[in-house]
């Protein structure tokens, strides 16, 4: 494309007067996009995101190994090498391999808690926030009572109540985090509900469901995306820690948490057996903060007339 | 003829705090009727009530010869609409003015939606071109023409307007005023208009209602206050005041 | 004029923006003796701007320049910093518009007064007080040691504007620049607010530039009035001879806003030329 074009183009973009409703939404998308693109750590982080997806979905093509099975008679506990980048673990099986394969657990964890307890969240927080009274008063009291437990604790008692698994551990995580969100919810919630334009929406004559789900939701989306941006790290780290001590993905599942906790045993003489997903871990954790402050900086609602 | 608004012995309470105290007033059909009073005199409180926003300890409102109730229901809404004070904030952020639109159409279920938008903004002057801006990429003036346009497009019978002008500057003020009074002309409207400027009362409305601390001071109409006809030292205090500064040597 | 206060030669105020440079405040020039002059034009003509460039109290991001800003002989824009600090406050000092924004929301308003006070004077607490006790006299709040011992949020606005006023009166400044100072009150307690003004400059013979968007009040309560569109000086007229204004946007300025008695449907409305802004 000639830079003439790319120029017109931004400009269409740019506009202050869109002509159609796609020009207006894009030109917004692509405003907010500038504002996250300024921010170099944030393309750090948006990138390593993107890397993890294309490794879990590429997870096939590029392990060289099977992710469960090993060479238990002649590849037990190797050191990284040319075979073998980050070596093999005490069943023989090749560590990147699993690493590689492990990325769709990770995928999978965030995904799931993220779509159910966002969502839950989102729910219980405008609610309370917009009806008041004894709504509020009394789904702040059950966000309170999750609260009060720390996190890891309390998915425990959930998995130790549904059964180890990896499922169960997804379910545990999700049910623990939504109040968070639910709390931020409601924050927003508070602050937009006496606003003219709300009761301007009232006085169309528009119904209390519709005033929730179609003016105050939108409005409350984007610190809630932030938020479970930020807090991809630590539900990655949940459920490696549940994997890590045997409530979460069970052998021969390649978890991240769980490989370090088979690990452990080997973690003076063979380092690279825990170090590996350790590292995975970080640097995905990592990435999510990063992308999550990106967000912040793009999406802030209050600068966010844009 | 039959009253628009009539409002008996209408009386507000906000936990302890009384804002309202007792009003009483009757707007006709087709008037203008202005409230004109000093901040925390009540104004705002009285069109909340009459909206159903604002907590009615006693007294009866009837609109069109309906007393209301405690609720309202959908098909007040078609009759009644509001313009709110601040442009800033009463346009949805995230909202262009398309969807700021269609909303109340698609509320009441109203198919030929394409064509109000349009014939709406064309009537308050914007014209398609700012169909899909959001609120942040217009002026002041813009945004309360777009308040209008939404508050016209349900084709309501009474306008009630919360001190619509009083954040514009006298320039785009002057625009404002001149198209309320040209959309009230054409659709033959009842306006119940707000402000704390007594010349855009007078200007604007036929009969108005002074308010001080939540009471009525006294009712007049247009050529009283005009001239100077009042019996109250608190609107001869008023109309001093809107006179400009006075250097006493 | 003599005895000239304040000069201002091509005041220009730019701010850097992500669509490039804006101009706010495009060469300015008018000049002050001790008198009453109002700045009067709509919201972002550059009013704003121009006291804060005057004040020193410009957003770092933004550059001022001029050929000329000099306040009693002393050229602003080549001092420091610090001693553009100590002229803020002691010899020039700005009422805003809400004093919501302006007070010390911790401190009760007493001991603001008397802080403003001490940090331009040597004086002793109890010295402090008390001329602190007489300028709330002075600005007619009428149990001056109540209001001493109060917060900022428990005043009514107009109460708080008078206590705007008297702390920035306090320390005897000869330039007073007070942006929209009455927009945010009622128009009784607006007049109340002025006629304190009024007296005070009278008195002390300041220099006062008052800023606002009200032409109408602001042709009632100065002397002079600098009329600004899109950050220049359309016009520039005594107060007394407004009726006979030749630039179109101060007639229109004039002319638009609804008067009692003067009936005209509709409304004369602003025609904006091009060439205004030029
Ligand atoms: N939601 C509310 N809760 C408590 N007090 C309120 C509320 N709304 C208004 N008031 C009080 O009612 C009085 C009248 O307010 P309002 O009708 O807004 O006055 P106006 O519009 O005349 O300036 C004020 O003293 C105000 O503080
Ligand atoms: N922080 C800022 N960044 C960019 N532009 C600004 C900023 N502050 C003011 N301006 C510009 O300066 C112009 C004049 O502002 P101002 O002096 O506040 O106007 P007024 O007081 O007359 O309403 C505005 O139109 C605006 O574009
Ligand atoms: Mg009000
Ligand atoms: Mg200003």
């Amino acid at each position: 494309m000639s830079a003439e074009a790319i120029q017109s183009r931004r400009e269409w973009l740019l506009s202050d007067r869109p002509a159609s409703r796609v020009q207006a939404r894009l030109g917004r998308a692509y405003v907010a996009w500038r504002r996250f693109s300024a921010n170099r750590l944030a393309l750090v982080g948006l990138l390593i995101i993107l890397a993890l997806m294309v490794v879990a979905a590429l997870a096939g093509v590029l392990a060289p190994y099977s992710a469960t099975v090993g060479d238990l008679k002649n590849a037990r506990l190797l050191a990284p090498s040319a075979e073998h980048w980050f070596g093999t673990d005490d069943l023989g099986r090749d560590i990147y391999s699993r690493i590689v394969y492990g990325s769709r657990w990770t995928l999978y964890v965030v995904i799931l808690v993220a779509i159910i307890a966002a969502p839950i969240g989102l729910l219980v927080g405008t609610v309370a926030g917009y009806a008041g009274g004894w709504t509020d008063t009394i789904l702040m009291r059950i966000t309170d009572i999750f609260l009060a437990f720390p996190k890891l604790v309390l998915a425990l008692a959930f998995v130790a109540a549904l059964g180890p698994g990896i499922e169960n551990a997804v379910l545990a995580i999700a049910i623990t985090s939504w109040p968070p969100y639910a709390r931020i919810a409601r924050a927003e919630t508070l602050t937009v509900r006496n606003s003219d334009y709300i009761k301007a929406v009232q006085l169309m004559g528009a119904s209390s469901f519709r005033i929730v789900l179609r003016h105050i939701m939108p409005l409350c989306i984007s610190s809630l995306i932030i938020r479970v941006t930020l807090d991809m790290a630590g539900i990655i780290l949940t459920a490696a820690g549940l994997g890590f001590l045997g409530l979460g993905a069970q052998p021969p599942l390649p978890e991240w948490g769980a490989m370090i906790a088979s690990g452990r045993r080997f973690i003076l003489d063979q380092w690279w057996v825990a170090a590996a997903p350790g590292a995975a871990i970080l640097i995905v954790s990592l990435g999510f903060n990063l992308l999550g402050d990106g967000l912040r900086d793009a999406l802030d609602p209050r600068s966010g007339d844009q | 003829m039959t009253a628009a608004v009539a409002i008996e012995g209408l009386e507000v309470v906000f936990d302890r705090f009384r804002a309202l105290k007792g009003v009483s007033l009757e707007v006709r059909e087709g008037e203008s009727y202005g409230l004109v009073g000093e901040s925390g005199s009540g104004k705002s409180t009285l069109l909340r009530a009459i909206t159903g926003l604002a907590p009615v300890a006693s007294g009866t409102i009837t609109v069109n010869g309906k007393a209301l109730g405690k609720t309202r229901d959908k098909a007040f809404y078609r009759d009644v609409q509001m313009v709110f004070q601040d442009p800033y904030g009463s346009l949805h952020p995230r909202q262009t003015v398309d969807r700021l639109l269609q909303e109340p159409l698609a509320i009441h279920g109203i198919a030929d939606g394409e064509k109000r938008i349009e014939r709406a903004l064309d009537e308050v002057g914007l014209g398609k071109g700012f169909r899909f801006r959001y609120a942040h990429q217009l002026s002041g003036g813009q945004r309360q023409r777009v308040a209008i346009a939404r508050a016209l497009i349900l084709e309501p019978s009474i306008l009630l307007l919360d001190e619509p002008t009083s954040a514009l500057d006298a320039s785009v003020q002057a625009e404002v005023l001149n198209l309320l009074e040209e959309v009230r002309r054409r659709h033959k409207l009842t306006f119940l208009m707000v402000s704390h400027d007594l010349a855009i009362i007078t200007h604007m409305c036929e009969r108005l209602m002074v308010m001080q601390n939540g009471d009525a001071v006294e009712t007049l109409t247009a050529s009283q206050l005009i001239g100077h006809r009042v019996s109250e030292d608190y609107t001869r205090n008023l109309l001093r005041a809107s006179e400009g500064f006075v250097r006493t040597a | 004029m003599s005895d000239t206060l304040l000069e201002v030669d091509d005041l220009r105020v730019t701010f850097p923006t992500r669509t490039g440079l804006v101009q706010a405040v495009r060469g300015v020039s008018f000049s002050l003796g001790r008198e009453r002059l109002g700045i009067v034009g709509e919201s972002g003509s550059g009013k704003s701007q121009t006291g804060r460039a005057i004040m020193g109290l410009t957003p770092p991001q933004a550059e001022v320049s001029a050929k000329k800003l000099a306040f009693g002989g002393i050229e602003l824009l080549s001092i420091s910093s610090r001693q553009r600090r100590s002229l803020r406050g002691n010899r020039i000092a700005m009422i805003l518009q809400d004093p919501k924004y302006s007070l010390d929301p911790v401190m009760t308003i007493g001991r603001q007064i008397v802080e403003t006070l001490r940090t331009h004077e040597k004086v002793s607490k109890a010295d402090a007080r008390e001329r602190a006790l007489a300028m709330l006299q002075a600005v007619q709040i009428r149990d001056p040691a109540r209001v001493f011992d109060l917060y900022p949020h428990e005043v009514s606005g107009g109460m708080g504007q008078r206590a705007m006023i008297a702390m920035m009166l306090i320390t005897g400044p000869e330039l007073m620049i007070a942006d929209e100072p009455t927009s945010a009150l009622d128009v009784t307690v607006q007049l109340d607010v002025l006629k304190i003004l009024d007296k005070l400059v009278a008195e002390r013979g300041m220099g006062l530039i008052f800023i606002s968007h009200d032409l109408r009040l602001v042709s009632s309560f100065c002397d002079r009035v600098v009329v600004m569109y899109a950050g220049k000086v359309v016009e520039q007229i005594k107060a007394s001879e407004l009726r006979d204004a030749q630039h179109p946007y101060t007639r229109g300025l004039l002319n638009c806003m609804p008067r009692i008695g003067f009936e005209r449907h509709p409304l004369p409305v602003l025609d904006r030329k091009p060439e205004w802004a030029a």
